[in-house]
């Protein structure tokens, strides 16, 4: 193989890394969202423990996407991590705190202890999921970048409107995707409301999503180019759209698994829309596009690195989803509440 | 301060509380290996309890090592992005190797492991936890090797010029087996084991103390004190190995940990002392000509000295001096109170002499010191390169940040830092308390099989 494809197989898989890790930890990130809208200590304690098994082995797919890109694109690493230097410290200190509050919650009794972890609990995960929305949001938008691929924007221009669209964009994805995964993981009177939640989510969402659709086909242009060229493409986002309008069906016909698969299959679709638009960059500059742009064939390492990474990856991967499957099917089915919950 | 030394302090303060966990599951796990190893040996069901027992505090001391190693992920990218460009290629495969074989093996088989003791055989579990120890091993394994290419850089190309310039792997078994790796990993791993043994003497000799799980303390204090004075032997050859590679590959960094200014004949060693940098020399209680025979196993060929290295290669004497006598201090207070303990037990008096349990309590934080000045030793020894004769660290920083950001970003680390060794204590207290089972524990329960084990293995039981 040589470097180009070596270079491109590298890209789609950090791209199939960076899907695993938003499909995954995005509906633990949306249930942490969704606790704002209970105040009930047990319901909080049911959404708690339906992500109390997963949530960390869904944080490993971040960590896998870290090393993945410092591995098989140092340049985009090095860009990415020093030039967002406040965002990644905010978001280092909302995965912290939201682990030591999922620990902690729940070790007390007292109620105003209990308030306080929640909402450290709910916040930090939306920050997560905004930040997260806000980092792609830039990507998407494009960053100006010098001759030397360093970042020379400010932190205030990090919060651009339309990267700010994409952070609310992401969060009102993440809110159906873990309300969904909720309502598939409860019952009686708790599970029947958040369905209803989870449809008014998805309807919300759906505004946005147009919204962000026009906003993007007037004021990115650089995002709409490939599918104007071959509007055959503008098939992924509409079966995007088609996913996620899928989820009530599935509800009518009891069918939750296959509601939460479908907000999945929206989150893989987005993901594709993005990488069409995106192509070949991974970090856009709005300085010399065309120089200065990170690109997956000239921010890659060397063929030799990729080569052994990739034997790595040949191992470790079926391992990593192997493990994974196995843990969900451990503990698959409707949450339960005894002594030795969260 | 400016970006370089914040960042530098930063990197220190979270790598440093990082390197508190690693060296406690590697440790922790070579033991779970004999521990269990004895269980399926002699089916002694007291072994079981043990092993048990300790792979609670392994998955705790695990989870702990997973959060603080997610901020060594984003430290190097935030602070030293011209560092990962330069490096990436050579970093890349040898963390790319780390996360897949040794982070996968440690936590796939750590759910066998926490949960699976109903659920397999008991030779499946035992396959189970060598994977686990072998994966916290691995770990050890390519993290060092990185580390020790920053040493000693070799089976690699610099392409490029100034700040494009970057180092390409042409090589990968010569990067792997760069000319200090062995004689380093060897050394890192000897210290987590250490960090290990000491562990569980002081959490024995506590028990002892309090006369609680008397049996359970006696069997793990007999195979700790065995292994402590095994592994410390080891370690003091390891020593010497280690010091003579950096004394021929790193001399301005043996030169830093000796406090040798002049290059002169029978060189001598400082065994105590400090370092006067106004008057360019190291004063104290010194041996003639030793250090010449450590180095160089004859007692006149002379040291290099500080006059032999340029001024602006040189690290800072006086703290990788102390660091580095501090660690061997370390080694001394631990092989006492294993020698004072051994001699105890053998006198079966162990149990009633309560200043060496109160000793080996303590014992637990001088693997600890030792690992972090071993660390601050070659860390800092290595300025002020950040790789070895091919970057400085003042080219290493991003030029994106300033001071003002690393600042807050420092404060931010503390306050993290400080709640999750609150909660570190909080949950260590708690499983110490509890103590290990006292009677075989009841078959789990139909209704919520894995789930109620698993809760429990990781220390989430409500109140």
């Amino acid at each position: 193989m040589n470097e180009f494809t070596l270079s491109l197989l590298w890209y789609l898989i950090i791209g199939v890394c960076v899907i695993f890790y938003v499909a995954l930890d995005g509906f633990d990130l949306g249930v942490g969202i969704m606790n704002f809208f209970t105040k009930k200590d047990q319901e909080r304690r049911i959404f708690l423990n339906s992500i109390g098994p997963v949530w960390d082995g869904n944080e490993v797919w971040l960590v896998i996407v870290g090393g993945a890109l410092f591995a098989g694109f140092p340049d985009v690493y090095a860009t990415l991590f020093s030039g967002f230097y406040n965002l990644c410290m905010i978001l280092l200190a909302g995965l912290i705190f939201r682990a030591v509050a999922i620990e902690f919650r729940s070790k007390r009794e007292s109620k105003k202890w209990r308030l306080i972890w929640d909402a450290i609990f709910s916040f930090s995960s939306l920050f997560i999921a905004f930040g997260l929305g806000l980092v792609l949001g830039n990507l998407m938008d494009g960053i100006p970048l010098n001759d030397d691929k360093d970042f020379v924007g400010s932190f205030a221009m990090v919060f651009r409107p339309f990267p700010i669209l994409i952070g609310i964009f992401t969060v009102s994805l993440l809110m159906v995707h873990g309300s969904v995964y909720l309502a598939m993981k409860t019952e009686g009177v708790l599970h029947n409301r958040l369905r209803v939640w989870a449809k008014r989510c998805m309807w919300v969402f759906v505004g946005i999503f147009v919204f962000t659709s026009v906003i993007t086909w007037i004021q990115a242009p650089q995002l709409v180019i490939r599918f104007k060229e071959e509007p055959f493409f503008l098939i992924v986002p509409i079966l995007a759209l088609l996913a996620i309008l899928n989820v009530p069906r599935m509800f009518a016909r009891n069918w939750d698994g296959w509601a939460f698969l479908s907000s999945c299959a929206s989150i893989v679709l987005l993901f594709c829309v993005f990488g069409i638009g995106t192509f070949p960059y991974l970090v856009r500059s709005s300085i010399k596009p065309e120089a200065n742009s990170l690109s997956f064939f000239n921010a890659s390492a060397s063929a030799l690195t990729l080569k052994v990474l990739l034997i790595i990856v040949g191992i470790g991967i079926p391992l990593v989803l192997a493990y994974g499957t196995m843990i969900y099917r451990i503990f698959r089915g409707k949450v339960k509440i005894d002594k030795t919950s969260y | 301060m400016d970006v370089v030394m914040l960042s530098r302090i930063q990197f220190a303060l979270t790598s440093g509380f990082h390197y508190i966990y690693p060296p406690l599951s590697i440790g922790i796990g070579l033991m779970l290996v004999l521990f269990e190893g004895i269980y399926i040996k002699t089916k002694n069901p007291l072994y079981k309890r043990i092993t048990k027992f300790w792979v609670k505090i392994f998955a705790l001391t695990f989870a702990l090592g997973v959060a603080t190693g997610l901020v060594q992920l984003f430290g190097f990218g935030t602070n030293w992005a011209r560092y990962s460009r330069f490096v990436g290629d050579v970093f890349g495969s040898a963390l790319g190797a780390e996360g897949v074989f040794a982070f996968f093996l440690e936590a796939g088989f750590l759910g066998v492991m926490l949960f699976g003791w109903d659920k397999v055989s008991a030779g499946m579990h035992y396959f189970a936890t060598i994977c686990v120890a072998a994966g916290s091993h691995f770990s050890a394994v390519w993290i060092v090797v990185a580390n020790s290419w920053m040493q000693t850089p070799q089976g690699h190309q610099v392409v490029g010029e100034g700040n494009a310039s970057k180092a390409i792997v042409t090589d990968f078994w010569a990067m792997v087996f760069n000319p200090s790796s062995i004689d380093r990993l060897v050394h890192v791993v000897l210290g987590c084991w250490l960090a290990g043994i000491f562990f569980i003497l002081s959490v024995s000799a506590y028990y002892m103390l309090k006369k609680k799980h008397l049996e359970f303390s006696k069997a793990t204090m007999k195979l700790g004190l065995g292994m402590a004075a095994i592994v410390l032997l080891l370690q003091l050859w390891s020593a010497d190995s280690t010091s003579r590679g950096v004394a021929v590959n790193q001399p301005s960094k043996l030169a830093a940990m000796e406090g040798v200014f002049n290059t002169e004949e029978a060189t001598p060693l400082t065994l105590i002392g400090w370092v006067d940098e106004k008057n360019q020399k190291t004063k104290g209680i010194q041996v003639p000509g030793l250090l010449s025979f450590l180095v160089h196993r004859d007692f006149t060929t002379p040291v290099t000295g500080f006059d032999q290295i340029p001024k602006d290669e040189r690290p800072p004497i006086g703290i990788v001096f102390q660091s580095f006598h501090i660690m061997i201090a370390m080694w001394g207070l631990m092989a006492l109170v294993t020698i004072a303990a051994l001699y105890l037990w053998k006198k079966r008096r162990i149990a009633k002499t309560k200043w060496v349990l109160w000793f080996l309590i303590v014992s637990v934080g001088f693997p600890q010191i030792a690992n972090q000045v071993g660390w601050m030793t070659a860390e800092i020894g290595r300025q002020p390169w950040i790789v070895y004769g091919l970057l400085k660290t003042t080219h290493g920083v991003s030029p994106t940040i300033v001071s003002s950001q690393v600042v807050m970003s420092i404060c931010m680390f503390i306050i993290i830092y400080v709640l999750l060794f609150a909660l570190f204590i909080f949950l260590l207290n708690h499983k110490i308390q509890h103590g290990p089972e006292d009677e075989d524990e009841a078959v789990l329960q139909p209704e919520d099989p894995l789930y109620r084990n698993l809760k429990k293995a990781t220390g989430r039981e409500s109140r």
